[in-house]
């Protein structure tokens, strides 16, 4: 095998490794403000049902939550799932991993915000929901996207923890290959796209930052 | 009609009775000032006007508004949250550490809950708020952003950002207490220009010698009740020891 169909087999896989990053950001992202609301209601058993969900996530490695997302319903109900259900397993399970980190970068974020902001805006007379959205969330994001941001970078490594359940995303492939062909040329490839793909994200994270700090 | 009445109020927290069957009206154009120690229960009293807190019992009406009243139980009841947030438009509240919205420019400070709250239209607002700042003295800080003002100034934009609600009634909650002692007079300034123009105002405020001549009414009070009240000279001739005691505990402070 040609260095370069290495290097187009492997970016097909990085594809699939860039799709599994932003659908797990694009669900794990509003479900971890979700998660952080339901970890801060007043309804008890709520609170207690999202906190065990959240010590749950953080408590286990996430391979394994891969594994059970994807063998459970066999093993569980014997349901038949069909082909395309492995790269829905790795999104669940990335999806409600994330999430639960989120939330708890969410929740410090929200308590961080002083109590004269919605006082504020309640004498106002600002709805709830509109002093969340227009007065909390936007500093809120800005609190907490230096903590969003390392969870973003380590997103990116985590991806590769899919090859657990030999989803064919960009680590997958590069084993396959190395067991294949009896060299260690996919793995340096991998790394150095793995190493670019950060430098996008911490790149453009960046930007955001300091798009953020027009304001102290 | 008055602006405001209270009548009975009672709060505590937990074992802790902060206001003890306290009344308290405003008639339209009217200046009270409450003075009184610390703890004295006059924040908390200020709160339960504003509907921060909720009163335990007695009854609170804001012109022909019932907000709270007591059932035969004696614990208040509130009206509903739509006649609540009515209510909201008749006042408005200048807090002692600005509580402005940080990632807001001076000028959304002060149009955001006038466009997006009532509802005016934008080029009215603006215009409005632009000689409202004018007259805060804040002429060129529009687009400038609250940690780029001195205190004085972000409690001069809060006090536009409450005046742009055109409230009946504003209140004051120790409104200078979080600024370097320089920057009061520009404050107590702008309010005592609001008591010219008969603007209803209710001042929470430990100065005395601007009580003394902003006030219709002085109110103090200690220990959650309200000891005296009367015009403005009992500052200077308490009736009671109680108010003696305090207003000679500051003037020796301030010496």
């Amino acid at each position: 095998m040609t260095f370069r169909t290495m290097v187009e087999m492997l970016l097909g896989g990085m594809g699939k490794s860039i799709l599994i990053y932003v659908l797990t950001l694009v669900g794990a992202l509003p479900l971890g403000l979700l998660v952080a609301f339901g970890r801060m209601s007043r309804v008890r058993p709520l609170q207690l049902f999202v906190k065990f969900y959240i010590s749950i996530m953080r408590g286990t490695p996430l391979m394994l939550q891969l594994l059970v997302v994807f063998f459970g319903p066999y093993y569980l109900f014997r349901a038949n799932t069909g082909t395309g259900y492995r790269f829905v397993a790795v999104i669940i399970g990335f999806v409600l991993n994330y999430a639960a980190y989120f939330a708890e970068i969410y929740r410090g974020g929200i308590n961080a915000i002083p109590a004269g902001q919605r006082e504020a805006a309640q004498v106002l007379g600002y709805s709830r929901s509109r002093t969340f959205m227009t007065i909390i969330l936007p500093q809120v994001i800005r609190h907490i996207l230096p903590a969003v941001t390392n969870e973003m970078i380590t997103l990116v490594k985590d991806t590769s923890l899919a090859f657990a359940i030999s989803y064919s995303e960009m680590f997958t492939l590069a084993k396959k290959i190395a067991a294949s062909q009896t060299t260690m040329m996919p793995f340096v490839i991998a790394g150095v796209f793995y190493y670019i793909f950060n430098f996008v994200v911490a790149f453009i994270m960046e930007r955001c930052e300091k798009k953020l700090s027009y304001y102290r | 009609m008055s602006v405001l009445q209270m009548r009975g109020i009672r709060k505590s927290f937990g074992e802790l009775e902060v206001l003890k069957d306290i009344s308290l009206s405003v008639e339209e154009g009217e200046v009270v000032a409450i003075i009184g120690p610390s703890g004295s229960g006059k924040s908390t009293l200020l709160r339960c006007a504003t509907l921060l807190e909720t009163v335990d019992g007695g009854s609170i009406t804001y012109l022909d508004h019932a907000v709270a009243w007591e059932e035969e139980d004696g614990a208040a009841v509130y009206a509903p949250a739509k006649e609540l947030r009515e209510v909201r438009q008749v006042f408005g509240l200048v807090f002692q550490n600005f509580n402005l919205f940080p990632h807001f420019s001076v000028l959304r400070n002060v149009t955001d809950a006038p466009m997006r709250v009532q509802k005016r239209p934008a080029a009215e607002v603006e215009q409005e708020a632009l000689t409202l700042l004018k007259k805060m003295g804040l002429e060129g800080r529009e687009k400038a952003y609250p940690f780029q003002l001195s205190g004085g100034q972000q409690q001069r934009v809060a006090i536009a950002r409450a005046l742009a609600m055109n409230p009946r009634l504003l209140f004051f909650d120790e409104p200078t207490s979080a600024l370097d002692p320089e920057l009061t007079g520009e404050v107590l300034r702008v309010i005592r220009r609001l008591a010219e123009e008969k603007m209803t105002m209710v001042i929470v405020t430990h100065e005395m010698g601007f009580a003394r001549q902003v006030a219709d009414r002085v109110i103090f009070m200690d220990k959650g009740v309200i000891v005296e009240q009367g015009g403005p000279e009992i500052i200077d001739h308490p009736v009671h020891a109680r108010t003696r005691a305090f207003l000679n505990k500051l003037e020796g402070e301030e010496a």
